[in-house]
């Protein structure tokens, strides 16, 4: 378990590190390293060079404005779910992130590297599918967005050139009043989801939802926004029939084969639990954000 | 000291150097211009070596030697078969390097040294090996069958053992039995995962002729005993040490592995030390493994529910070799009634070969399994016959006038007669219903229930064998500059906290503090004999032979400061490292006894004064030490067991279970445990607490995920389930100390007891949570997610 032969550089700007990689197809950035480094000492991942970017000027941060949250690309998942500011315009983030590993990978771990990873048992892709946000990607020709839903496109595979680099993700803050919740299985805590749903509503004054994001990991080869069970729900009182709806229309979803501890049954019944269980704990906080 | 430290909750001498980091493991001893190994193992299962070209591998820069089985000259033979049983036919051990088959992935086909570990495993993936694969079976009742792929060519049937023991006669119990109930049951491959993997560093001194070998083994005088065969030196040339070492759990007791012969080899060869730290991966895929068994228990009994009878089939997965006998086996099948009076048993066992790394035992050898058997089929019992499952057991378990109670005709792994020597049993189950709060459960469990909340009570009793001849031995010395004893022993510590329960036990014979008892073990050449650290054998075992040693170095202690004081023996007390004449204030400190002790010619320092041959104290008639005296203030005794003490538990726990997502939480865990006379409380719950998180891994979450093809799929950390800190409930823990009249301590074993009724509890646990959806079966752990999805689907939901 030691790591081939492998250069390093860790450049200052962000032109010099996309230079690079642009000229070294094996090189690979490293941010955080809690994936990358162990692969490597597996011997699974052999690159050529480590571009460090911990060094490059101006990726470091999060910004928070009245609709997006700009998270750069070395900000550690700790930051971003201790931040108070994100706290106040999305309180589902420091939800989601208890889940994210334990607090030592938290600390090391960044929020793009982990999007980047693209693992669809992880909390931090689905969290920028469910709320609809994106990544900005520069490489050698420019800068240029990438919504959630078209960064990740299968396992552990993302829309990102091999010569770019993301420097910031974009989640919006959740919207006035909107409820939200998110849990997942796992076997330990700490570990990848067997399955985690998360969700975003809000209601109308007569207790009906008036808009619903729903959106799960660790069902597919990406995080996957439920939209028939969104449009399913959308206009009703969120009542168990409802529900028992929603949960039919999102089975088909659950698309993972077989492993030897997870069968596709169990994957759906848990699918279905954390649904039901997930909108209901939004609707009762965003019926809650209303009284308050 | 006039407190008395034996059952005192004294801190461990060994943590703040352990916590300040300052702990040496192998991997920390210094040794100048070390070369590193690696190792090419094996990626089949099985395979026969077509061809091997380590050319390339050998021309890389920074590689010192690449050795196969052609260059490892009178070591390349199998090595050796440690505990020889005639149940077995034709026994197999490993080789150090493969020759000709491989038996599993993992197995060590080339060994490199090189400059460090990054070149060794640089060079390793060099080497270019040419496999013929051949079929492998890896499920154990198909690798019976006639036409089943073999693991060894010469091995019918891969049968590797195959051994039946009777007690009573169970043929007329079952003929009597109003009831007779069966299940079969399963518990699955596990492994000790120790937080410090296997290490090996060797340096060889071409000058003095000395082997000196750094080792993180549970068995250091046996290892040097091996070696010394291996090599053909005198033991007293070999030196074994096995400094601090980070866990063993039975894993570190197997001698040897390829690495503990190969690495002292090239020291030798090579004339540089050698040093070879196992990582991970490899603990995963080279280091021994246990558990699986499946057991077809039947229990004969009365319809009042007393069980008069039990036969138990059960096939036992070896691995790819067996070399530690059928230990494993044979302590399951002689644990198979637990404490239970059950007169009648019939056990039979098959030890099956498998094409993966060999099987010793872990933490329990054995005992879970035949735990988990037995109290599954207990649970069974009571339910069809309409019994509460704590009154079933009520009614079976051995009372206290019985004692001894002699299971004549099942030899345990001692090779004597199962003999339970002692206990409680009835109070220690009736403890744990109180503990648990079992009366108002059904009440508590129903309210639950009324809130969509599924609540079960498990339960399971265990019986543990410990403290396991042939002896061990002890060495007290009183140091005649400090005054501090330094105590000796030939087994090692692996954190258990040795350290101090043996300080403790001198302490209070030397009326000294425990942290000025300096225990010094693992070194071959601080004690020269002695066995090893298994079968929760240590304080049984060690502390008896220290406890001796000490009594005669106390009385040495009283006669000479009598002597020095000028008072009758009977006058003299011994406390805060001094002797004191009774009821006065004149005393001698330990120290200056010691050295008085000692006729010197040399004045090095003032105490030594009164020990030279014109001090007044060593006024003698005839020699300074006379005939049969020896100088100074020490000892050396042996303690052998007249055979296994029997330590027991009852384990408890309150579990909800989702039904939604299948997940199980502990809500309440309570543990009634008894290991005879405790010395240090403190450490025995360390030891009871460490072995029920390991049993609660095995119980829910650690399982080696071997594939068709004898790859192990979950090689690592990350997907080998071990349980962390948010996974283990607060335990409650409740001692009983019933005294084993088998040795002067009073001590049972304690370092396995822990994990023995895990996974019974869970099971049982879950299928009374689960009662409202049907009459759920759960016979199998770990006990994951999924089977519990699987209950409930075939169950309608």
């Amino acid at each position: 378990m030691k790591p081939s032969l492998f250069g390093y550089q860790a450049p200052a700007s962000i032109e010099e590190a996309i230079s690079i990689l642009a000229g070294d197809p094996d090189a690979v950035v490293l941010a955080g390293g809690q994936t990358l480094l162990p692969a490597m000492n597996f011997r699974a991942a052999n690159p050529s060079t480590l571009v460090d970017i911990q060094h490059v000027a101006d990726l470091r941060g999060i910004e928070v404005g009245t609709e997006i949250i700009i998270v750069k690309a070395m900000t550690r998942h700790r930051e971003f779910e201790l931040d108070a500011a994100v706290a106040r315009v999305n309180p589902l983030v420091a939800e989601v992130m208890q889940h994210v590993a334990h607090v030592p990978i938290r600390n090391r771990g960044t929020v793009v590297g982990s999007l980047c990873h693209a693992d669809p048992s992880a909390e931090m892709p689905m969290l920028l599918v469910l709320l609809g946000g994106s990544v900005i990607a520069q490489g050698p020709s420019g800068r240029r967005e990438i919504a959630a839903e078209d960064f990740f496109q299968s396992f552990l595979t993302t829309a990102r050139e091999r010569d770019e680099i993301i420097t910031e993700a974009r989640f919006p803050v959740l919207p006035k009043g909107a409820g939200w919740a998110f849990d997942e299985v796992t076997r330990r805590h700490g570990d990848y989801a067997i399955a985690g749903v998360g969700c975003v509503l809000s209601l109308d004054d007569r207790g009906r939802a008036s808009r619903v994001q729903l959106a799960a990991c660790g069902i597919a080869d990406t995080p996957v926004r439920l939209k028939e069970a969104e449009n399913i729900l959308t206009g009703t009182t969120l009542g168990a029939s409802d529900l028992d709806a929603a949960v039919a229309a999102s089975g088909a979803a659950v698309t993972q084969p077989d492993e030897i501890h997870v069968s596709h049954t169990y994957r759906r019944r848990a699918l279905g639990t954390l649904i039901r269980r997930i909108v209901t704990m939004a609707a009762q906080r965003a019926t809650q954000m209303e009284t308050a | 000291m006039s407190t008395r430290q034996f059952g005192a909750r004294v801190e461990r001498n060994i943590d703040p150097k352990l916590l300040r980091g300052e702990g040496a493991f192998v991997d920390d001893i210094p040794l100048p211009d070390a070369l590193h190994v690696a190792f090419l193992r094996s990626p089949h299962a099985r395979a026969r070596i077509v061809s091997i070209d380590a050319s390339a591998a050998k021309r890389h820069p920074g590689v010192a030697a690449i050795y196969t089985s052609d260059d490892i000259g009178t070591l390349d033979v199998e090595m050796p078969l440690l505990i020889p049983h005639p149940s077995m036919k034709n026994p197999k051990t490993q080789r150090p390097l493969a020759r000709g088959d491989v038996h599993y992935v993992g197995q060590t086909v080339a060994m490199v040294v090189a400059v460090d570990r990054y070149t060794a495993e640089d060079a390793a993936a060099l080497i270019e090996v040419e496999y013929e694969p051949l079929p492998l079976e890896m499920d154990l009742a198909k690798a019976l069958t006639d036409d089943a792929p073999l693991v060894h060519a010469d091995v019918p049937n891969n049968l590797a053992a195959h051994f039946i023991q009777t007690s009573g006669n169970p043929d007329d119990a079952f003929a009597r039995a109003e009831h007779v109930t069966k299940i079969t049951v399963q518990v699955d491959r596990s492994t000790a995962a120790p937080m410090e993997c296997r290490a090996v560093a060797a340096r060889w001194d071409a000058v003095s002729g000395e082997l000196t070998v750094w080792d993180g083994t549970q068995a250091p005088i046996s290892v040097r005993g091996g070696l010394a065969s291996v090599f053909e030196l005198d033991e007293d040339k070999v030196r074994v040490i096995a400094p601090d070492v980070g866990g063993g759990f039975g894993q570190k007791v197997l001698l040897f592995y390829p690495d503990e012969l190969l690495v002292p080899m090239a020291a030798m060869r090579l004339g540089r030390p050698v040093k070879y730290i196992e990582d991970r991966r490899e603990n995963f895929l080279g280091s021994s493994q246990e558990r699986t068994q499946i057991h077809t228990i039947e229990l004969a009994a009365l319809r009042t529910g007393e069980v008069i009878g039990l036969r138990d089939f059960f096939l036992h997965d070896t691995g790819a070799f067996i070399p530690y006998g059928i230990a494993v086996a044979q302590v399951a099948s002689t644990s198979i009634a637990g404490p239970y009076r059950i007169p009648n048993i019939f056990v039979e066992f098959k030890a099956v070969y498998t094409p993966t790394v060999q099987v010793t035992p872990y933490r329990g050898c054995g005992r879970p399994q035949a735990c988990f058997a037995l109290e599954r089929a207990m649970d069974q019992l009571a339910e069809e016959l309409g019994l509460d499952r704590f009154e079933i057991r009520r009614r079976n378990l051995i009372a206290e006038k019985e004692f001894p109670y002699e299971r004549e005709g099942l030899l345990f792994a001692d090779g004597l007669k199962v003999t339970l020597d002692s206990g409680q049993y009835g109070k220690a189950l009736a403890m744990a219903a109180a503990e648990l709060g079992a009366e108002s459960f059904a009440a508590e469990q129903a309210k639950a229930r009324a809130e969509g909340r599924y609540l079960g009570l498990g339960l399971a009793c265990y019986v543990e064998g410990t403290g396991l001849g042939p002896y061990e031995g002890g060495h007290v010395k009183i140091h005649p500059i400090t005054g501090k004893v330094y105590v000796n022993t030939g087994l090692s510590t692996q954190g258990q906290g040795h350290d101090t329960v043996f300080a403790q036990i001198v302490a209070d014979q030397l009326g000294v503090s425990p942290q000025d008892v300096i225990v010094v073990e693992g070194d071959t050449k601080a004690f020269d004999w002695g066995v090893a650290t298994f079968a929760s054998r240590a304080a049984v075992v060690s502390g008896n032979a220290i406890h001796k040693t000490a009594l005669t170095v106390r009385k040495k202690v009283i006669e000479a400061a009598a002597n020095m004081l000028d008072v009758d023996p009977d006058q003299i007390e011994l406390r805060d490292s001094a002797a004191w004449v009774k009821g006065s204030n004149r005393f001698a400190p330990l120290a200056a006894i010691a050295t008085a002790s000692n006729p010197l010619r040399y004045a090095f320092n003032k105490a030594a004064q009164a020990a030279t041959q014109f001090a007044r104290a060593s006024k003698h008639d005839g020699p300074p030490l006379a005939d049969g005296q020896a100088p100074g203030l020490e000892a050396t005794d042996y303690y052998s067991p007249s055979q296994s003490t029997w330590a027991y538990g009852v384990h408890g726990a309150i579990i909800e279970v989702d039904p939604g997502l299948c997940t199980v939480k502990i809500r309440k865990y309570v543990c009634i445990h008894d290991c005879g006379n405790m010395i240090n409380p403190m450490i025995v719950e360390g030891q009871v607490l460490g072995g029920i998180a390991q049993g609660i891994g095995g119980a829910l979450y650690e399982h080696l995920d071997y594939q068709a093809d004898g790859n192990l799929a979950n090689a690592s950390l990350m997907d080998f389930l071990v349980p962390y800190a948010t996974e283990i409930p607060n335990v409650s823990i409740l001692h009983l100390e019933t005294p084993t009249p088998l040795n002067p301590l009073g001590v049972k074993g304690v370092g396995e007891a822990g994990c023995i009724a895990v996974g019974a509890v869970v099971a049982s646990g879950v299928e009374d949570a689960l009662r409202p959806f049907g009459a759920l079966k759960f016979h199998q752990v770990p006990l994951s997610p999924n089977m519990i999805s699987y209950a409930l689907e075939t169950a309608g939901y």
